[in-house]
């Protein structure tokens, strides 16, 4: 149920993110979800694309220090209290979330929302016992 | 008062040449007989100790190297037994390994006696207020400085480096008299006392006693004109003795090597042939009375010249042209001798391949800062801010605990740092000398 996360290094330096894009693109790259940590200094893109281990090398190829761990992503109800199970359902297992980011679907009425957690299999076993929608890498890959 | 020993510093050239080379061919002899390394090195050659009986015969003499003394740390260098050293000061070596030196009871008298000359050059007496701002310890400034300051019967104020608002209060209500840091302290001094509001009037200041760090004839005259006083330049270096090897005048046209305890060459650094006197080349130093440590043909690595002709201070003793540069990659940063090298072997712990990376140095404000750039690799990569930022911090203070001079530490992207025939440039140096 684990999603591949691709991450990028980068410099806080104009030009930077678009290259990244350009060079996605080029090798026929579909990005699902994307977010970007910044301190002053650096920043870190993250990125959930149709195939990561493509995307993955073009990167690399082109001199990026990239690398790729799992993550979770669940649809949430886009409704009060969409969230709050979700993250009550990780709270109760004294599960911590390392960062989190949520983008927007396709699908109607349904929050996507991405969580880095240091053992994601049983996030995602706590997850769905409490009923959160927990969504497959082929479906989040076709986003 | 002019000269601290006139007899040994006005010498006629003649008399000086007969001085060093009974001082020289004993000194060998001490050598041979007491230092093994050296020894094998004069065998290799195939020299003995008979065979240098002039002046001329040194350079049949192997060099000694930085590294011979890092090859057989820590004493393997020394002639003396322990029982005999009093005195045991060290530099910063390039891979973890320092330089450590020796000094006999007599040593320290010959340091005395080489500083008293150094600070009488620069106008003090027995009357005097010396400030030692050098940094007191394993480093050789302060401890050089105090043992000059205390022979010529000054008074001594001990304090050492940092603390730059204190320094300037106990200057100002000492009534201190000669000052003796790096140049560059001396500026960041002036810098803040304008910010105190303390004038120059204010002091009783009238010379500073300034080395350890390259500077330029621009900083003495910035120098001279804010703290209102006559600048001179001091050189010296552990393994040599320390600071006293060799001082300006108050000429300023040149530092005289203290000749009778310390013979001066300049060589070609590639051919290692001796060069004339005007020729700039290679310092090479011979010492003729030390006991501790005593080095023969010991590369420095600075780049100076030698001028034989008398000084209109008096003065026949040779003098070397302030040093204008380096062979090697080596960096003084806030006075501290740092070299590219020892970055890398701090990166090496930090993963299988030490990263590219990329000194800095710059002068911000008559302060010195190192950043170092450090290009960012799969080892230190992550895609969590902490743990990144994590990295940076332990980095940065293993160079801070490997060099001893605080640093920043940027990370940038890969390729970020430029490469010429495949090879990293190591160095920016921003600074004007």
């Amino acid at each position: 149920m684990l999603v591949k996360q691709i991450s990028v290094f980068l410099e806080n330096k104009s030009g930077r993110l678009a290259e990244v894009t350009q060079i996605l693109a080029e090798s026929n790259i579909d990005i699902s979800a994307l977010s970007i940590a910044d301190t002053t200094d650096f920043g870190i893109l993250r990125l959930i694309v149709n195939d990561p281990e493509t995307a993955e090398k073009a990167l690399k190829d082109n001199g990026f220090t990239v690398s790729c761990c799992d993550v979770i992503a669940v649809s949430v109800p886009d409704e009060p209290g969409g969230l709050a199970k979700a993250l009550k359902a990780l709270e109760a297992e004294s599960i911590g979330i390392e960062y989190m980011y949520a983008f927007v679907g396709k699908a109607e009425n349904e929050a996507l929302v991405i969580f880095r957690i240091d053992n994601p299999e049983k996030a995602v076993e706590m997850l769905e016992k409490a009923g959160v929608k927990v969504l497959s890498s082929d479906t989040v890959y076709k986003l | 008062m002019q000269y601290w020993n006139p007899s040994c510093e006005c010498m006629s050239r003649e008399e000086m040449e007969k001085l060093q080379t009974e001082r020289l061919i004993e000194t060998v002899k001490r050598i041979y007989h007491n230092v093994p390394a050296y020894r094998e090195k004069m065998q290799k050659k195939g020299i003995e100790p008979g065979d240098i009986k002039t002046l001329d015969d040194l350079k049949k003499l192997p060099f000694t190297y930085k590294d011979d003394l890092r090859d057989t740390y820590p004493y393997g260098m020394f002639a003396a037994p322990l029982s005999e050293i009093v005195r045991i000061h060290a530099s910063s070596g390039t891979t973890g390994k320092q330089t450590v030196v020796g000094y006999t009871r007599k040593d320290i008298d010959t340091w005395s006696e080489v500083t008293a000359r150094t600070l009488v050059s620069a106008g003090a007496d027995k009357h005097s207020l010396i400030q030692v701002a050098y940094g007191y310890g394993l480093f050789t400034g302060g401890l050089g400085i105090h043992y000059g300051a205390e022979r010529i019967g000054a008074s001594v104020i001990p304090i050492s480096g940092g603390n730059t608002k204190r320094q300037i209060q106990i200057m100002k209500d000492f009534g201190t008299t000669i000052l003796a840091c790096t140049p560059s302290y001396a500026l960041y001094m002036a810098e803040e006392m304008e910010e105190l509001g303390i004038k120059k009037e204010d002091l009783k200041l009238k010379a500073g006693v300034f080395g350890a760090e390259q500077w330029s004839e621009n900083m003495r005259k910035e120098i001279e004109e804010r703290l209102g006083i006559m600048a001179i330049d001091i050189y010296g270096l552990s393994e040599i003795i320390g600071p006293g090897v060799s001082t300006e005048c108050c000429c300023k046209c040149g530092l005289h090597v203290q000749e009778d305890h310390f013979i001066p060459e300049i060589i070609d650094p590639v051919t290692e042939e001796v060069l004339p006197p005007g020729s700039k080349g290679e310092l090479v130093f011979s010492t003729i009375t030390k006991e501790g440590i005593p080095l023969l043909r010991y590369r420095t690595r600075d780049i100076s010249s030698l001028n034989y002709e008398k000084c209109e201070c008096g003065r026949t003793t040779v003098r070397m042209s302030k040093v204008s540069g380096r062979t090697d990659d080596m960096l003084t940063i806030r006075g501290v001798n740092v070299f590219p090298s020892q970055i890398e072997s701090v990166l090496l712990e930090f993963g299988d391949t030490a990263p590219h990376y990329l000194l800095i140095v710059d002068r911000i404000d008559n302060l010195d800062v190192l950043e170092i750039w450090v290009e960012m690799n799969q080892q230190l990569f992550s895609d969590q801010v902490k743990k990144i930022e994590d990295s940076e911090k332990k980095i940065r203070k293993a160079i801070e605990e490997t060099l001893g001079i605080s640093a920043t530490v940027k990370l940038v992207e890969p390729k970020t740092i430029e490469r010429s025939e495949g090879k990293a440039k190591r160095v920016i140096d921003k600074r004007k000398f």
